[in-house]
């Protein structure tokens, strides 16, 4: 330990750049031990789940959606498989394949961003992307040639990029036609090459040698990696419906950090999102990913988390191939909806946002009035993970001068792409004392 | 393009984005600039932009793009610091013009959602309503929608840089059909439409997939809300569904708040949330 007794650090970071949303960070550190650790979110509470009671069930696609731009389709899949869930209704197989292709869309445009303008920087050591497009333009143009791709898929099945419009309860309001879809072929299977070069791109990266000690949960759906629907498993071996999933993750009000931490009840913190995605699932993914990954070094699973942006890069590689596939076998949905009668009940709905888990669950009444929400973001899961997280690389990095930790800290939250804005509805200040 | 070699002679305009309550879905529309982005990096100088990038630089600032609304305390003492360090306020979206989805507690009683979401609403220290930017401070253009349109975006940066007025359209969606050649969903199909009172500059994007516009981009220039409620009504709209339309995402934008009351409001009277307290309004 380079630093003697009664040293002590304070790392702070007032507002962590290069995320969705605004928060803070703070370290202490007294003796070579780090003391406290505390994940800040100063975004302001929005109120969702007291918004949505006494609207109609079918406003909850769009209103949800704007929790998060990001991610704006897994809030509108979520609440869509919950109302359907509550009113009984299963959907199409051509709507839900659609909603997949959307959703492809949508993990596509997210994970490129993610990749090439918030977390490549970090290991490269620049700013943001426009230093690295200054070094490197060639990849940050490839990039955004990517992220194009998936707003082009989102724009045209959802009829826009940001909040599609064409998403209702029971499928959509129109079905794209053909040649539309037709025309998604060239950009996809351009986009897969660049992706398959992102996996390559990044396995040249340094890492920072960091094993953590995670529970993942992530859906499952059988002979396929999970997006818009499965069962919620764990690296633990449960295996759970969305209603028992959502009975056993417990979110908790805490005073000094009003952040609601999800824990599965009674037990340590866990870990959704890629990495918990690829060690549940790395099985099912399509040939061409699968194989990347080997060649990048990943083997059935992954437990350091600065290595989350190549299994990313995966994952991109896994949502090109699938939205090609989908393109191919695309048939109109017609009618492009089924009609969806409300009934009294409660519905639950999860999906796999980009970042990891979303689930949504509704009660109802006979007129289809919202009774009651509850709304459970990937990053409220993860928030506690990515503090134990901050411990260990902090543990490790006792060596890095102030300036270098900080920046490390930094990264080690990226690592988990947290949405602020997503988890901010139930958050407000939480201030730490030093 | 600007080639950076003349820029080291002659500064580029810094531009700051700046984020209150909201979605990131506007600063995303930045970000989505995908065939543009580079070029504007070299053309203006991004002087804070937590999104996007960890270096930051004090001000002033020729350009703050603000997006979200004005729900705490300190975020209403933090919009004066920028308003003092920016020379040109544009704010950016629905919750900054108008106060948001989020602005749907400005009907609620005070208090209300705090105890709904939270098993402690004493933690809470946010304000009871949800306030657009201009409450608050001088703005020298509100740029609308939910999310903002993203070439209406770079008109806006382009004519501020250059010192003209931006060219955006203060008439109604309806315009936008016209000119794409998409039925009238009112008058074919007597759907619930905001179309007629509602600012284009989406491209009417809802009627075209056969979905009445809901009014994202809130109201045009001038509008006559109660003429289009009435119509929709005696076409087979129930009332609430027609205040449910018009409060959404622009609830409290002055025109549209209005008829949404004079509608009944978007929750049933006798609709109680959990725990007893009152639900939507």
């Amino acid at each position: 330990m380079t630093h003697g007794s009664g040293v002590r650090r304070t790392i702070g970071v007032e507002g962590i750049s290069r995320v969705e949303g605004e928060g803070s960070l703070r370290v202490e550190v007294r003796d070579g031990t780090v003391t406290d650790v505390a994940l800040d979110i100063f975004e302001p509470p929005r109120y969702f789940e007291a918004l949505l009671v006494g609207r109609h069930f079918t406003e909850a696609p769009d209103i949800t959606a704007r929790i998060c731009g990001i991610c704006p389709v897994a809030y509108q899949m979520s609440a869509c498989a919950a109302m359907e869930d509550a009113c009984g209704v299963a959907v199409d197989r051509r709507v839900q394949s659609l909603r997949r292709l959307l959703y492809c869309g949508e993990w596509i445009q997210s994970h490129a961003l993610h990749i090439y303008l918030l977390h490549a920087p970090d290991f490269l050591g620049c700013a943001d992307a426009v230093e690295l497009a200054e070094r490197d333009r060639g990849a940050v143009e490839r990039g955004l040639d990517i992220k194009r791709t998936g707003n082009l898929v989102m724009s045209t099945v959802g009829g826009r990029a940001v909040h599609p419009v064409n998403v209702k309860v029971g499928g959509f309001y129109r079905a794209p036609d053909r040649d539309a879809v037709a025309a998604l072929r060239e950009p996809l299977a351009r986009a897969r090459d660049d992706a398959l070069a992102t996996v390559t791109w990044v396995s040249g990266f340094d890492f920072p040698d960091v094993v953590g000690d995670y529970r993942f949960v992530a859906l499952r759906d059988p002979g396929r990696y999970p997006i818009e629907v499965g069962r919620p498993a764990s690296s633990e071996g449960l295996d759970l419906s969305p209603a028992e999933f959502a009975d056993l993750a417990v979110e908790e009000h805490v005073e000094h950090s009003t952040a609601l931490h999800a824990r599965l009840a009674g037990r340590d913190p866990y870990l959704t999102g890629p990495l918990a995605r690829f060690a549940l699932n790395a099985g099912v993914l399509p040939p061409v990913a699968f194989e990347a990954a080997a060649a990048a070094g990943l083997g059935q699973g992954c437990s350091n988390p600065f290595q989350s942006i190549l299994v990313r890069s995966v994952e991109l590689v896994f949502a090109c191939d699938e939205a090609l596939a989908l393109v191919e076998a695309y048939e109109p949905p017609d009618p492009p909806a089924t009609e969806v009668m409300p009934r009294p009940g409660v519905g639950t709905g999860v999906t796999e946002a980009p970042r990891g888990l979303l689930l949504h669950q509704y009660e109802i009444d006979a007129d289809g009035t919202i009774v009651k929400a509850r709304i459970m973001p990937p990053t409220s899961q993860n928030q506690l993970t990515i503090e134990a997280d901050l411990r260990r690389v902090v543990e490790r990095g006792l060596d890095l001068d102030d300036a270098d930790l900080q920046w490390r800290c930094e990264q080690t939250v990226r690592n988990h792409d947290p949405c602020i804005s997503c988890a901010a509805h139930f958050l407000d200040v939480s201030v730490v004392t030093t | 393009m600007t080639a950076p070699t003349e820029t080291t002679t002659r500064p580029r305009p810094s531009l700051a984005v700046w984020k209150f309550a909201s979605c990131d879905g506007c600063q995303l529309t930045l970000l989505d600039c995908e065939d543009d982005l580079l070029a504007l990096t070299e053309t203006v100088d991004i002087a804070h932009f937590t999104e996007m990038s960890r270096s930051t630089t004090a001000g002033p600032y020729d350009v703050s793009l603000v997006e979200g609304s004005i729900t705490t305390p300190a975020d209403a003492e933090r919009i004066v610091e920028i308003r003092a360090r920016s020379v040109v306020v544009v704010t950016i979206g629905a919750c900054a013009t108008a106060g948001g989805i989020q602005g749907l507690r400005n009907f609620a009683a005070s208090g209300a959602y705090a105890s709904t979401v939270y098993a402690h609403p004493e933690y809470i220290d946010a304000l009871d309503t949800s306030a657009p930017i201009s409450a608050h401070i001088d703005v020298d253009y509100e740029l609308h929608g939910c999310p903002i349109d993203q070439g209406q975006l770079l008109e806006v940066l382009t004519a501020t840089l250059a010192g003209r007025t931006p060219v955006i359209p203060g008439h109604p969606v309806c315009h936008e059909c016209k000119s794409r050649g998409t039925v009238c969903l009112v008058v074919a199909e007597s759907r619930a439409c905001l179309g007629p009172v509602t600012r284009a500059g989406c491209g009417a994007l809802c009627p075209a997939v056969g979905r009445g516009c809901f009014g994202c981009f809130g109201p045009a220039d001038t509008t006559n809300t109660g003429s289009l409620a009435s119509h929709l009504v005696d076409a087979g709209t129930a009332p609430v569904d027609v205040s449910r339309l018009f409060a959404t995402f622009n609830a409290s934008a002055p025109a549209f708040a209005k008829e949404a009351a004079a509608q009944g409001g978007p929750v049933s009277v006798s609709r109680t949330g959990p725990d007893g307290h009152e639900g939507g309004r």
